[in-house]
C-alpha cells in the first residue's frame, strides 16, 4: 500500500497543463471573428469598386486600417491553434509531428506580421 | 497477439454514418480550407500594398476561373464553419446538447450556410453588373 496521498498519486499524471489556455484562445478569437469577418464581408460586396484606388482609399480609413489589422490578428491566431490540433490528431511519428508544428507555428507568425505590416504600408503610403 | 482485429477506439467500424459526425469533419475541413483563405488574404494584402502592379495581378488570378471557383468554395467554407462555429459556442455554453435538437441546428447550420453563400454571391453579383 503506498502512503501517498490521492492527490500525490495522480498530480503530474495528466495532461501538458496548457490545454485550458488554448480552448479559451480558440473561442475568444472564434467571437471576435463573428462581427469582424461580417464586417468585411458585408465591406467587400459594398465597396464602389474592388480597383487599387478604391480599396486603397477603404483600407487606408484608420477605423478600416485597426479592423483589418484586429481581423488579421485573430484570423492567424485561430487559423495556428485549428490546424495544430489537426496536425496533433494526425501525425504519430514523432519527428514528422514535431516538424509539422513548428512549421504551422512559424508560418502563423510569419502570416501576422506580413498581414498587420501590409495594412500599415496600405494605410501610411502617400495620398494618391 | 490473437486479439489484434478487434475494434479500437474511437470504434468507427461499428457507428452508422450520421449527419452529427458528417458535420464535425465538415468543420474541419473547412476550418483547414479557411486557413488557406487567411493566407490568400494576407497575399492579397500584400499585393495591394505592393503596388499597382502586383495588385492587378491578384486580382487577375482571382478573377480567374480556379480563382473564381476558390472564392465561391472559400464563401461555402466562410459561412458554413461560421454558422457551425456559433452552434460550437452555444454548445460550449451547455446548451443544444439534446439529440433531437442537435440533428435540427445541423439542418438549420446547412440551410443557413448555403443561403449566405447564395446572397452574398447574389448581391457581389448585382453589384458588378450594375
Amino acid at each position: 500500500m503506498s502512503l501517498k496521498s490521492p492527490l500525490g498519486r495522480v498530480l503530474g499524471l495528466g495532461s501538458a497543463g496548457t490545454g485550458t489556455e488554448h480552448w479559451i484562445g480558440q473561442r475568444i478569437s472564434a467571437v471576435a471573428m463573428v462581427p469582424l469577418t461580417l464586417w468585411f464581408a458585408v465591406s467587400l460586396v459594398t465597396l464602389p469598386a474592388l480597383d487599387f484606388y478604391s480599396v486603397t482609399a477603404w483600407v487606408s480609413a484608420p477605423l478600416h486600417a485597426v479592423l483589418l489589422i484586429l481581423l488579421v490578428v485573430a484570423l492567424v491566431y485561430h487559423s495556428s491553434l485549428g490546424t495544430q490540433v489537426v496536425a496533433e490528431d494526425y501525425l504519430h511519428a514523432h519527428g514528422l509531428r514535431v516538424v509539422v508544428l513548428t512549421v504551422l507555428r512559424l508560418l502563423h507568425v510569419g502570416l501576422a506580421v506580413a498581414g498587420i505590416f501590409a495594412v500599415f504600408l496600405i494605410a501610411t503610403r502617400a495620398p494618391l | 497477439m490473437s486479439q489484434v482485429s478487434r475494434p479500437l477506439s474511437p470504434h468507427l467500424q461499428v457507428y452508422r454514418w450520421q449527419i452529427s459526425n458528417t458535420l464535425s469533419i465538415l468543420h474541419r475541413l473547412t476550418g483547414v480550407a479557411l486557413a488557406l483563405g487567411g493566407l490568400a488574404l494576407v497575399a492579397w494584402l500584400l499585393a495591394l500594398a505592393s503596388g499597382q502592379a502586383a495588385f492587378a495581378g491578384a486580382n487577375g488570378l482571382l478573377g480567374s476561373l480556379f480563382g473564381q471557383l476558390a472564392l465561391v468554395g472559400w464563401t461555402f467554407c466562410f459561412f458554413y464553419h461560421l454558422c457551425n462555429g456559433l452552434r460550437h459556442l452555444a454548445w460550449d455554453a451547455g446548451r443544444g446538447f439534446d439529440k433531437a435538437v442537435a440533428r435540427k441546428s445541423g439542418v438549420v447550420v446547412v440551410a443557413a450556410a448555403v443561403l449566405l453563400t447564395v446572397v452574398f454571391w447574389a448581391v457581389a453579383l448585382t453589384r458588378v453588373v450594375a
